[in-house]
């Protein structure tokens, strides 16, 4: 089984949860010992983990065809793909992209981010895609969110392939239900070119359903699974004396921060011995500071900024309960990470991940009153500490990419049983 | 003669409210009125009248002669004086027949047995006060919690007078042997036992109108053919449910009613009749003692205590509550005794439990706790209000029984010391210098004993 995937983010070189599920699903996928994945990505950075499957970097694939000579081609692309790959892509090229500026292999830049001229970049690697779609030899297109699904799209009417696309967010999540249309219209349309539909959780389906009107039948949830931390042991917690509630995330209106400021000053009004923190950066940052400061207890409120590597897991190593109050979360991975590190978990409703967990605390985002009681619990009755941390990470440890992977593969025999 | 002991096991807990941590000192009232009301009557509605009904219509179909026990803990008689008071008046009636035995369970159906023992005990009085006062039976067979049974329940219910406990047939007190005999106690020969037969009872309670079982449908011949059929003499068979199997967990529409109304005839036509726990300990003679070192109980397929407090958060929940056991008794603030009951009833641990959670009205077993957790600790505030924590236990009992003592011991030496100078006034005026002292607390009353010793 041969799949050409489409993604955005691969690890170590990552933005936001997209690159890690990508990543580890992929590699519980390649578990599977007659699977063969081709991930694109815009940009590699040439240290990704190829270990498991095979990375194309949509800015060396030509789009218009340069006469370059071999030896040329292989200083230029050292590292990143040999000329006889080059050329046989090049071969690929079906359509006249001179419109699009390239350089002087006729390949086209890439930021790999989330740049202004993001629409621009879509289109670009869509035109990669036909290239790609052309020359390599694939059984099934799997694209990884909206960004790539006109990429699949496209591969899949040059190919005639089946196309499944993984929804790991939709506009919905992202804007608190004040959509792009732009961008809703690219979704739309690539959930209805799809043959199949995965989301990442059941909260996720729903929306794909009611609000994009997908038939219900070709959706699907695979939920994500996590991936064990190999240093697990050497995180330690540190004993201090006041406890440590931490918020780990980008500061925007879909994380859901005011929730847990409200909170914390519930909690502060009771009790002392607590400490609140709010790691992460984002547009609500500074709205967010000025909140705690008119609730009068940034004494016992703080902002360490953005964390990064290892320090996340230390972060929540340290810390006595990890909350994530989003207002729409389509799966969440950071409370399983959270777990793994045996740090209780608070999380709301509205994310898809609270499907799959039994030992987290469950409370609605708008729920303050419900969020600053079980925040009060879990530092001041130690069974509720002692039951979350042992069972929670028992638990999180079962949830395997392997078995995501299975599922994913069930779903791609399906499809093309019936293609 | 073979016979058959019906029992029925009627409870129902106070449901707590939505008790925040901010509520914890400022608001001392724990339970939600309207929930516990409104299950409690549709309880009322849908099972224990139907039941109670058919249970007198029983009695006086087979002129007395099915007889059956009601095992009903003391909290569920209040919330039905309380809030369905039709039940209380049914149980009246069923009690003036003489063929239905109240069975003592204790008061707040609590695990008190196994956390304080003393507490316990406590209970079973207030349980056997309290169905004497309403239904003028004395209380001599024992239906703890869950069943719950071991030697150091036997010896309880042995300094309580019962005569019979009950328990469930479990394997591992079984073994070999058969549930359908009397056995006694290993530690105390007085205390018999009986055991449940759980195969007959859970036909009942799981299988009534299961369409997949290989008796279905089961009827009231078929039944009582079952109850012929079993090998060996063989002379005691116990069917004891929950109440609920009828109508709620089989609904009235299984026929649940009408089998059980036509049970007595063709139990009678297969010349089998019908006991009462107590009856059963004090007719039939013991066949052998059964040792229970550990706690047995009716729950799951361990048949022990582990749905109850079989993890942490039970076990912070259930220590935290009982280590004031002993400062609560002393104290006489009625409105913290009444909480200290409802917040034993052993319900609230079961919602606690992770896999089954029995009939739960919170989200998750941590739902569960941190409202249990909020309560008990404005409870556990109140006791400390009464009896600061940072006296010890011992040391209070002292300080309280010299309290108690003390009006009584200074009445006691007035009379003495008036007898005295009753006596001796005409001669001398010594003892008058003793009258302040007498007065004074502890530390002038030993002297003061001594000399009127003296004098006599």
């Amino acid at each position: 089984m041969k799949a050409l995937m489409f993604g955005w983010e691969f690890p170590p070189h990552i933005l936001g949860g997209l690159g890690t599920a990508s990543y580890g699903l992929t590699r519980g996928m390649a578990q599977q010992p007659d699977m063969d994945i081709t991930f694109v990505i815009p940009k590699p950075w040439g240290d990704e983990d190829q270990s498991f499957l095979r990375i194309i970097g949509a800015n060396s694939v030509p789009i218009v065809w340069k006469d370059n000579d071999y030896e040329y081609v292989r200083q230029r692309l050292a590292g990143k793909m040999s000329p006889e790959e080059y050329y046989h892509l090049r071969d690929g090229i079906h359509y006249d992209y001179r419109r699009i500026g390239t350089d002087d292999l006729g390949c086209v830049g890439f930021s790999g981010r989330y740049p202004d001229n993001l629409i621009e970049e879509i289109g670009n690697y869509e035109a990669v895609a036909s290239v790609l779609a052309h020359s390599l030899d694939f059984d099934i297109i799997h694209s990884h969110d909206w960004l790539t699904y006109p990429a699949g799209v496209f591969a899949k009417h040059i190919s005639g392939k089946p196309l499944v696309i993984h929804v790991h967010a939709t506009d919905f999540d992202r804007s608190r239900g004040n959509v792009n249309p732009t961008v809703f219209a690219i979704e739309k349309r690539g959930m209805e070119e799809a043959d199949h539909i995965m989301c990442v959780s059941n909260l996720t389906r729903r929306t794909v359903i009611e609000k994009y009107g997908i038939n219900p039948a070709k959706v699907s949830t695979v939920h994500n699974a996590v991936e064990p931390i190999p240093d697990v042991d050497s995180y330690k917690k540190t004993p201090r004396k006041d406890k440590v509630v931490t918020f780990l995330g980008r500061i925007t209106m879909q994380k859901g921060p005011e929730y847990f400021v409200e909170a914390a000053a519930r909690v502060l009004e009771k009790t002392d011995g607590v400490r609140f923190v709010m790691a992460g950066s984002g547009d609500m940052m500074n709205k967010m500071i000025d909140l705690v400061a008119q609730r009068g207890i940034a004494d016992r409120f703080h902002f360490p900024g953005f964390q990064r590597g290892r320090q996340v897991q230390e972060m929540l190593a340290e810390s006595d309960c990890y909350i994530m109050p989003s207002v729409s979360e389509p799966f969440g991975i950071s409370p399983l990470e959270a777990m793994q590190l045996g740090c209780p978990s608070i999380i709301s409703h509205q994310s898809g991940c609270a499907e799959i967990l039994q030992h987290a605390i469950k409370t609605d985002y708008w729920d303050i009153d419900a969020m600053a009681d079980a925040i009060y619990a879990i530092v001041k009755y130690p069974a509720m500490y002692k039951s979350l941390s042992e069972l929670g990470k028992e638990e999180v440890n079962n949830i395997k990419w392997y078995d995501a992977g299975l599922k994913v593969r069930a779903i791609y025999d399906k499809v093309l049983q019936g293609h | 003669m073979r016979n058959i002991s019906f029992c029925f096991q009627i409870h129902a807990p106070y449901r707590l409210k939505r008790y925040r941590f901010f509520d914890i000192g400022q608001d001392h009232y724990y339970y939600d009125d309207m929930q516990t009301e409104d299950q409690i009557s549709w309880l009322a509605q849908n099972s224990y009248m139907p039941l109670l009904c058919t249970l007198r219509d029983m009695v006086s179909m087979s002129q007395g002669k099915f007889r059956c026990g009601l095992a009903v803990s003391g909290l569920t008689l209040d919330l039905c004086q309380q809030f369905a008071p039709e039940v209380i008046d049914v149980m009246k009636e069923l009690a003036q027949t003489k063929s239905i035995e109240f069975i003592g369970v204790p008061y707040a159906h609590s695990l008190a047995s196994e956390y304080d023992r003393d507490e316990f005990i406590a209970q079973m009085k207030q349980t056997a006060a309290l169905v004497e006062d309403l239904f003028g039976q004395k209380i001599s067979a024992c239906w703890n919690s869950e069943l719950l049974y071991s030697e150091e329940i036997a010896d309880a219910l042995h300094t309580l007078g019962i005569k019979a406990a009950m328990t469930e047939g479990a394997k591992h007190l079984l073994s070999w042997k058969s549930p359908n005999y009397l056995y006694q106690s290993a530690s105390q020969k007085t205390v018999k036992l009986l055991l449940r037969n759980s195969q007959l009872s859970d036909e009942l309670s799981f299988h009534f109108a299961d369409p997949a079982w290989h008796n279905y449908p089961m009827d009231a011949e078929k039944y009582a053919n079952q109850l012929a059929a079993i090998e060996g003499e063989s002379p005691i068979v116990n069917i004891w449910v929950g109440i609920e199997t009828f109508g709620i967990r089989q609904n009235a529409g299984t026929g649940i009613f009408d089998f059980l109304k036509a049970l007595p005839y063709y139990v009678m036509e297969r010349e089998m009749g019908f006991m009462t726990p107590s009856e059963a300990a004090k007719k039939l003679t013991p066949v052998d003692v059964i040792p229970s070192p550990y706690p047995t109980t009716w729950c799951g397929e361990g048949k022990d205590l582990s749905p109850f407090n079989g993890n942490d958060l039970q076990q912070e929940a259930l220590n935290k509550l009982y280590a004031v056991a002993e400062r609560v008794r002393l104290c006489s603030d009625k409105s913290l005794k009444r909480d200290w009951l409802a917040l034993q009833a052993d319900d609230n641990f079961l919602y606690m439990n992770h896999i089954d959670a029995g009939n739960t009205n919170y989200e998750s077993a941590y739902d569960a706790f941190i409202n249990y957790m909020n309560v008990l600790s404005d409870f556990l505030l109140r006791v400390d209000e009464q009896y600061p924590t940072t006296i010890e236990n011992e040391e209070l009992n002292e300080l309280l029984k010299t309290i108690n003592n003390q009006e009584k011991e200074i009445a006691e030496l007035e009379k003495q010391l008036k007898k005295a100078q009753a006596v001796k006034a005409p001669k001398c005026k010594a003892p008058k210098a003793e009258e302040p002292k007498a007065e004074e607390p502890q530390p002038a009353k030993k002297p003061a004993k001594k000399a009127t010793a003296k004098k006599k």
